[in-house]
């Protein structure tokens, strides 16, 4: 495998605070807030599924915030954003309500989806979140159709597919490029690129890393960014999707990560994978996104170890509360199992 | 004269909701020229646009999964497969994502998507430009499957599909498409009510069919009426959800049935029909045993003289209706 993104996939680079000045304190607490609250309600989804009160899979992004929480900034609730199987950040960066996520991972009748999806079909269509499903390619084009639309419609809205590196893997999203570039469609390609596709590594499954080559195939205009760097990633979305409600056709993003956990659950997978060991974790970790923007923000006075902690302490007390609540939920009356198959009015 | 067949039929059809309903759009492959799908899509490209009459890359899941995500989005699209095998790409887009959306989210957002599949065998086109798969479809909940027979419901079902909220799997067959027949104004007709239809009486056999099969059904009626056998041929209209009382009526009277089916024998539709029939039907009803006729467990062979011998034709559906009837 040819290894272009070079330093980017070196989890001993890239640990130094990320670039502040130029971003008001206000957005830069709503960004480090949004990525505490996604890291917290994904250590609480780990913890529960561990002792066994969640019953279906739950694919945790903890350690990618930054990508969801940068290039939500500029999304506004008219939007139509897709996910896949690791989409709880994508949802909470849009609506921070993990009450919900919680009730929905449970299976229970106030969740997201009204108890019907789990962790892995989310919906929040309001807050822009149209969809996310386990076909890990299953959106691409169904964002790209709903970006079209939005074009149609006459709004300057966009369309957003979240799309991992193993994703890339599947036929569909190689034609929704194309289409999407010679149909001009208004939507943002995002590639969360953490290196892996469930336990297997790029390298044994493509001749190089870097995603962007297949922007670059399609003449779509792309950025490759640190997307452990929130900022970045904020930055070069924002011009990005500029760009877009100004007519501009598709644009593509790789964002390059890594995740804590393994590829479902709470566990390391550091015995099932290829190339992934404890030191690569902890190095990765040491490049975390939450750190390197809350040490600078410290450090220039913008936010305090005190404001920090009591954050968090309010923010555990609130998922404490939200989980037991959850808990307590009823689930799905039986019959919604026959009622949801079809519109009701049909 | 007739004013119309079946082809026209299916053209007016998208000028009407082209014409009414501003949020209809249609995608897929050779629409700036329609050549692949006979008269039924003739000039939509100038009169409506190219903006809503889009011609695409070669890209049957993109292309389907953009119409869903468009549907999700308060659009109502049309995608067109002028060859039902070429559509096997899309399966993802259909069966994962459109069927499933309502349910798996809670029954919150529902894909108003109609994908529009063409059968279209014969013709020494061979095994993958001729199949017929709508059990595969039928088989799948969340999915409205609609084969029209009449030129009526050529115009009206796709008008019907359109307008529903849910996905819609519309087949029609090129072996329809020479029918004429006179179109009454649009009635805007909800396709959850719509239930098989007997369209033609009988007393001694009930002769059950969808899309070509039903067609075939109807032309074997009228000569079986010749050897004194009155058959009451039943349209289905409509596979999934499949309504079936109207049919079971209909055997409860005639206490006789035959079910023909357009594609192969098994796992197909007229096993559903065969089954879901007489688990209802009283013990004893029956005078004979059911039957069906279908076509041979194989792939369409290519060559002239094994593609003949391949299809069903009246002449087989009245030897079949006599067969059940011991004549």
């Amino acid at each position: 495998m040819k290894n272009h993104l070079q330093d980017l996939s070196d989890p001993k680079k890239f640990h130094n605070s990320v670039s502040i000045d130029h971003l008001s304190t206000e957005r830069l607490k709503a960004m480090l807030k949004s990525m505490i609250i996604i890291r917290k309600t994904e250590q609480q989804l780990a913890l529960a599924r561990k002792d066994g009160l969640i019953g279906g899979p739950v694919h945790l992004g903890a350690g990618q915030e930054a990508i969801a929480v940068g290039i939500s900034e500029s999304l506004q609730s008219s939007d139509r954003v897709f996910g896949a199987h690791r989409s709880h950040s994508h949802l909470l960066a849009l609506n921070p309500d993990f009450y919900k996520l919680f009730a929905e991972v449970l299976g229970k009748v106030t969740g997201f989806s009204k108890g019907m999806g789990g962790s892995m079909h989310l919906y929040d269509q309001p807050n822009g979140f149209y969809g996310s499903v386990p076909i890990v390619a299953g959106t691409v084009s169904l964002a790209v159709g709903a970006a079209m639309a939005a074009r149609m419609q006459g709004t300057n809205d966009i369309g957003v597919a979240y799309i991992g590196d193993g994703a890339v893997e599947e036929g569909v999203v190689h034609e929704s490029f194309n289409l999407a570039k010679v149909h001009n469609a208004p939507i943002l390609f995002v590639i969360e690129n953490n290196l892996f596709a469930s336990h297997m590594h790029i390298s044994l499954r493509q001749p190089s890393d870097m995603i962007s080559r297949f922007a670059i195939a399609n003449e779509i205009p792309h950025k490759l960014v640190d997307g452990n760097d929130v900022v970045a990633t904020f930055d070069a979305a924002k011009d990005q999707i500029t760009e877009m409600r100004e007519g501009s056709g598709p644009r593509f993003i790789e964002l390059v990560t890594y995740r804590h956990y393994g590829h479902v659950d709470w566990r390391d997978d550091v015995d099932v994978g290829v190339d992934r060991s404890l030191d690569d974790i902890e190095n990765w970790k040491a490049r975390d996104p939450i750190l390197r923007l809350s040490r600078p923000m410290i450090e220039k006075g913008l936010w305090t170890v005190e404001e920090e902690l009591s954050f968090i302490k309010d923010l555990d007390k609130g998922i404490s509360e939200a989980w037991d609540m959850a808990m307590n939920d009823p689930y799905p009356e039986i019959d919604a199992t026959l009622n949801y198959v079809y519109a009701p009015s049909s | 004269m007739k004013k119309h067949n079946y082809g026209t039929a299916i053209l007016s059809g998208f000028e009407y909701l082209l014409e009414n309903y501003p949020e209809v759009f249609v995608i897929g492959q050779g629409l700036w020229s329609p050549w692949y799908v006979g008269n039924s899509m003739t000039d939509l490209d100038k009169k409506f646009g190219v903006e809503r009459i889009i011609d695409t890359p070669v890209s049957e899941s993109a292309c389907t999964g953009a119409a869903v995500g468009a549907s999700l989005a308060g659009m109502k699209p049309i995608v067109v497969h002028p060859r039902m095998d070429f559509m096997i790409y899309a399966m993802d887009s259909v069966v994962n994502q459109a069927a499933k959306w309502s349910h798996m989210l809670g029954g919150q957002s529902h894909p108003g998507v109609t994908i529009r599949s063409i059968i279209n065998r014969g013709g020494e086109q061979g095994a993958q430009h001729s199949q017929a798969l709508h059990a595969w479809f039928a088989h799948v909940p969340g999915l409205r499957v609609v084969m029209p027979t009449t030129v009526a419901d050529a115009r009206d079902l796709l008008i019907a599909s359109v307008l529903c909220p849910d996905p819609v799997m519309y087949i029609d067959d090129r072996w329809l498409y020479e029918q004429e027949d006179d179109l009454p104004p649009v009635i805007e007709l909800n396709l959850s009510d719509q239930r098989p239809r007997v369209t033609q009486s009988g007393s001694d056999i009930t002769i059950v069919g969808s899309g070509h099969a039903s067609l075939l059904s109807r032309n074997a009626a009228i000569i079986l009426k010749n050897d004194k056998i009155s058959a009451e041929v039943i349209d289905v209209r409509v596979l999934n959800p499949f309504h079936v009382d109207e049919i079971i009526s209909s055997v409860k009277k005639t206490k006789n049935i035959l079910v023909v089916d357009s594609g192969t024998l098994t796992a197909g539709f007229s096993a559903e029909i065969i089954a879901k029939v007489v688990e209802r039907l009283p013990v004893d009803c029956l005078n004979n045993r059911p039957m069906r006729i279908a076509l041979p467990d194989a792939p369409a062979p290519t060559s002239r003289v094994l593609e003949k011998d391949y299809y069903l034709y009246a002449e087989d559906v009245i030897n079949a209706a006599k067969k059940v009837l011991q004549r």
